[in-house]
C-alpha cells in the first residue's frame, strides 16, 4: 500500500468486467466507424485546447496587467497590449517597498505569511507524527477507538469551532502575550501564537490519519529489533520512524503549507488584522475592499501572493499532488 | 515595516521554534524515563498527549460549545429563535438557497468538465502540460483567484472602454455593459464560476489517474467489437472509475458547502450573494450575533455530515474489496 490514501483510488474491476462482456455484442467495425473515431479525436483535441485556453486567460490577464502602467490599466483592456504598449515594474515597487502609509506595504505581510506557515506546518507535523506512531505501534485495546474518534473529527467544519476557540484564546493566551510583550518589548502584543496553535489544531485530524496509514506500514521487524536491542520509544521514533516516513511527511508538509498560506478564515479571526501578524491573503482581501479600483496595486499584489505557492507547486508537483489528493477533505 | 519590526518577527519565530523544540524534547525525555510500572501506558499517553490536548481544546470542546450556543440567546437562556430567524427571515433564507445552488452546480460541472478533459487528453501528446494548466488554480488561494476574476468581471460605466474581459466581450457583440457583481441573480452564478475554475483541476487529476487504472484490455476488447468512443466511455470507462467519481463528487461538494473566501472577497455577501459559511462569519464576528452564527455553523455541520458518512462508506467498501 502506498503512502497516502488517494494514490489507491479505486477501480471496481468486477463491475467493469461484466459491462465489457455486455458490450461485446455490439456492431462490427466499419470504415465509417474508423472515420468517426478520427473525427472524435480531433474534436477532443480542439475541445481540450479550448478548455485549457479558457482556464489560463484570467490568470494571464492578471499577470500582463500587473506589468502595465496604472494609466493604461485604467483606460484600456490588457488584450490591447500591442496597440497600447507599456511596461513597468513600478506596480511591484509600489506594493512591496513603498513606505507611504497609503500603499499596501506587502513586505511585512509576506514575512508574516512565512512565519505563520513555518510553525503552523511544523507543529502539526511533529505532534501528528508522534500520535500516529503511538496509534500504530503501542498496543492498547481502547486505542483503536480513540483513533476512529480522531478520524471522525474531520467532519467538524472549521466554522463549528471558531467562536469558542476565540473565547478560549482571549482568556488564556492574551494575558500570556501581554506578559511576553512586557518582558521583550520588541515582540508586539499581537503575535503569531494564536495562529500557530489554531492551524495546528485544525490540521491535526487529517495529519494523524495520513501519517498513521504510512507509519503503520513500516515493517514490524525493524521496530521490534530496535526494541529488543534496548532502544526506547523515543529513540525508535526519532531514529527509525521519522526517517522512514519522510515521503509521507513531505507530502503532508506541502499540503499543509499551501493550506496555511492560502487560508483567509483562520487569519481573519485570530490575527487581529494588523501588519504585526496578518498574512498576505488577509491584506489582499482588505485591499480588494478598500482599493478595489486601483488595479495596478491589486494585480501586482495578487500576483505576489500567489507566486510562492505556485513555485512550491511547480517544483514539488509530485509530492503536492499526492498530498492534495490525500488531504482533499480537510477544512 | 521597520527593522525593529522585522527583528521582532524573526525573534518570535526563533523563540517559537526553541520553545517547541524544548517541549518536544522534554516530553520525549519524560517518556523514556517513565516509571517501570505501567510503562507502556505512560509512554502511549506521552506520545498522544500533545495531539489529544490540541484536539480537545481546538475541536471537541468548541464544537460542543457551538452546538449549545446555537440554542441560546444573548442572555444565555434556551431558545429556538436562532433557527426561527434562519428559516423565516428573507435574507437568511436566501443564504440557504444560495448555498443549495452552489452545491447543486459546482460538483456536477467541475466533475463533468474535469472528466471530459481527462478523457480528451488521455495518452495524447503534451498530456502533462495540459494537466498542469488546468490544475494550477488549485495552488492559488481563493483570495488570489477572487482578484483574478474580479478583474474579468470589472465594469466601466457609459462609453468608457471596458477593461474587464467579460464586459468587453458583451460590448463587442453590441450589448450594454453589466455590473456583474451587483446584479442578482447572475452574480451568484459568476461566483460559482470561480469555484468551478478552482475545483475542475482537482477532479481532472483524480479522474485521470483513475482512467489510467482501467485495464486497457477491456478498452481494446470493446474496440475490436466495433463500439464507438462514446459507447466505450459509457460502458467501460465510467463503470471502471465509479469509485473515484464518487470521491471527487463528494469531496467537491463538501468544499463547496464550506466556501467562504470567494464570497467574502468578491461581494462580502452583499447583493444577495451570501452563503452559509460567509453568513456565519458575518453574524458571529461582525454583527455580534453569536447565537445566529452558531446556528449557521450547526446547519453547515448537518449538511456536511451525510456526505462525509457516504464518502467514508464508499472508501471503506473499496478497501474491503481489495
Amino acid at each position: 500500500m502506498s503512502s497516502v490514501a488517494p494514490a489507491e483510488l479505486p477501480i471496481d474491476r468486477e463491475l467493469a468486467d461484466g459491462e465489457a462482456a455486455e458490450i461485446a455484442e455490439h456492431e462490427p467495425s466499419t470504415k465509417a466507424g474508423r472515420v468517426k473515431k478520427r473525427l472524435t479525436s480531433r474534436t477532443a483535441t480542439i475541445a481540450s485546447i479550448v478548455i485549457a485556453v479558457l482556464w489560463t486567460i484570467p490568470t494571464f490577464g492578471l499577470l500582463i496587467s500587473s506589468f502595465r502602467p496604472a494609466e493604461l490599466i485604467r483606460t484600456t483592456g490588457w488584450w490591447t497590449i500591442f496597440q497600447n504598449p507599456g511596461f513597468t515594474l513600478e506596480n511591484y515597487q509600489d506594493v512591496l517597498f513603498s513606505a507611504s502609509s497609503s500603499s499596501p506595504q506587502l513586505g511585512a505581510y509576506i514575512v508574516n505569511s512565512i512565519a505563520i506557515t513555518l510553525l503552523g506546518t511544523l507543529i502539526t507535523l511533529v505532534f501528528a507524527a508522534m500520535a500516529a506512531y503511538a496509534f500504530a505501534w503501542i498496543k492498547f485495546k481502547w486505542v483503536n477507538w480513540l483513533f476512529i474518534f480522531v478520524f471522525a473529527l474531520q467532519i467538524i467544519p472549521l466554522q463549528m469551532s471558531l467562536v469558542p476557540l476565540l473565547q478560549i484564546f482571549s482568556t488564556v493566551l492574551r494575558p500570556m502575550q501581554a506578559w511576553l510583550h512586557d518582558i521583550v518589548p520588541i515582540i508586539p502584543e499581537q503575535n503569531y501564537l494564536p495562529l500557530w496553535l489554531a492551524h495546528a489544531m485544525f490540521g491535526l485530524p487529517l495529519a494523524i490519519f495520513l501519517l498513521h496509514n504510512f507509519i503503520s506500514d513500516i515493517p514490524g521487524d525493524v521496530i521490534e529489533a530496535a526494541r529488543v536491542d534496548g532502544a526506547t520509544h523515543g529513540q525508535v521514533f526519532f531514529r527509525i520512524v521519522l526517517p522512514l516516513a519522510t515521503p509521507a511527511l513531505a507530502s503532508f508538509a506541502i499540503f499543509q503549507f499551501i493550506w496555511v498560506w492560502n487560508d483567509l478564515l483562520v487569519a481573519l479571526i485570530f490575527s487581529g488584522g494588523t501588519q504585526d501578524v496578518a498574512p498576505i491573503t488577509q491584506r489582499l482581501a482588505e485591499l480588494v475592499g478598500t482599493r478595489g479600483q486601483d488595479w495596478q496595486l491589486l494585480t501586482a499584489a495578487a500576483f505576489i501572493s500567489i507566486i510562492i505557492p505556485l513555485i512550491v507547486f511547480f517544483s514539488l508537483q509530485r509530492y503536492f499532488v499526492r498530498g492534495l489528493l490525500a488531504g482533499a477533505t480537510k477544512g | 515595516m521597520t527593522t525593529a519590526d522585522l527583528l521582532g518577527k524573526i525573534l518570535q519565530v526563533v523563540m517559537g521554534l526553541a520553545v517547541f523544540a524544548a517541549v518536544v524534547g522534554l516530553l520525549i525525555f519524560l517518556i523514556d524515563k517513565a516509571p517501570k510500572k505501567g510503562r507502556d501506558y505512560w509512554q502511549l499517553a506521552g506520545f498522544l498527549a500533545p495531539a489529544m490536548i490540541f484536539l480537545a481544546v481546538g475541536l471537541v470542546y468548541p464544537a460542543i460549545r457551538t452546538g449549545i450556543l446555537a440554542f441560546q440567546d444573548k442572555g444565555g437562556d434556551w431558545t429556538f429563535d436562532n433557527f426561527v430567524w434562519m428559516f423565516t427571515q428573507p435574507a437568511a433564507i436566501r443564504t440557504l438557497i444560495n448555498t443549495i445552488v452552489w452545491v447543486a452546480l459546482v460538483p456536477v460541472i467541475s466533475t463533468a468538465i474535469g472528466l471530459a478533459y481527462a478523457m480528451f487528453i488521455d495518452r495524447s501528446r503534451g498530456e502533462k502540460f495540459y494537466k498542469v494548466i488546468l490544475f494550477m488554480p488549485i495552488a492559488i488561494s481563493f483570495v488570489g483567484a477572487s482578484v483574478i476574476w474580479r478583474f474579468v468581471y470589472e465594469y466601466r460605466s457609459g462609453d468608457r472602454e471596458q477593461i474587464g474581459l467579460l464586459n468587453a466581450i458583451v460590448v463587442a457583440f453590441g450589448g450594454d455593459p453589466v455590473q456583474w457583481l451587483q446584479t442578482d441573480p447572475i452574480n451568484t452564478i459568476l461566483l460559482i464560476v470561480i469555484m468551478i475554475w478552482i475545483q475542475t483541476g482537482f477532479a481532472m487529476v483524480l479522474l485521470s489517474a483513475a482512467i489510467k487504472g482501467v485495464p486497457s484490455e477491456q478498452i481494446e476488447a470493446a474496440q475490436l467489437d466495433g463500439t464507438n468512443a462514446w459507447q466505450r466511455f459509457m460502458n467501460v470507462t465510467v463503470p471502471g472509475i465509479r469509485g473515484s467519481l464518487v470521491v471527487v463528487f463528494t469531496t467537491i461538494s463538501i468544499a463547496t458547502l464550506k466556501v467562504f473566501d470567494i464570497v467574502r472577497t468578491m461581494t462580502a455577501g452583499n447583493f444577495n450573494t451570501s452563503v452559509v459559511a460567509n453568513e456565519m462569519y458575518t453574524q458571529a464576528f461582525r454583527a455580534s450575533e453569536v447565537g445566529r452564527g452558531s446556528a449557521l455553523a450547526l446547519i453547515l455541520f448537518v449538511m456536511v455530515l451525510p456526505i462525509v458518512i457516504y464518502n467514508v462508506n464508499v472508501l471503506r467498501k473499496q478497501r474491503e474489496i481489495r
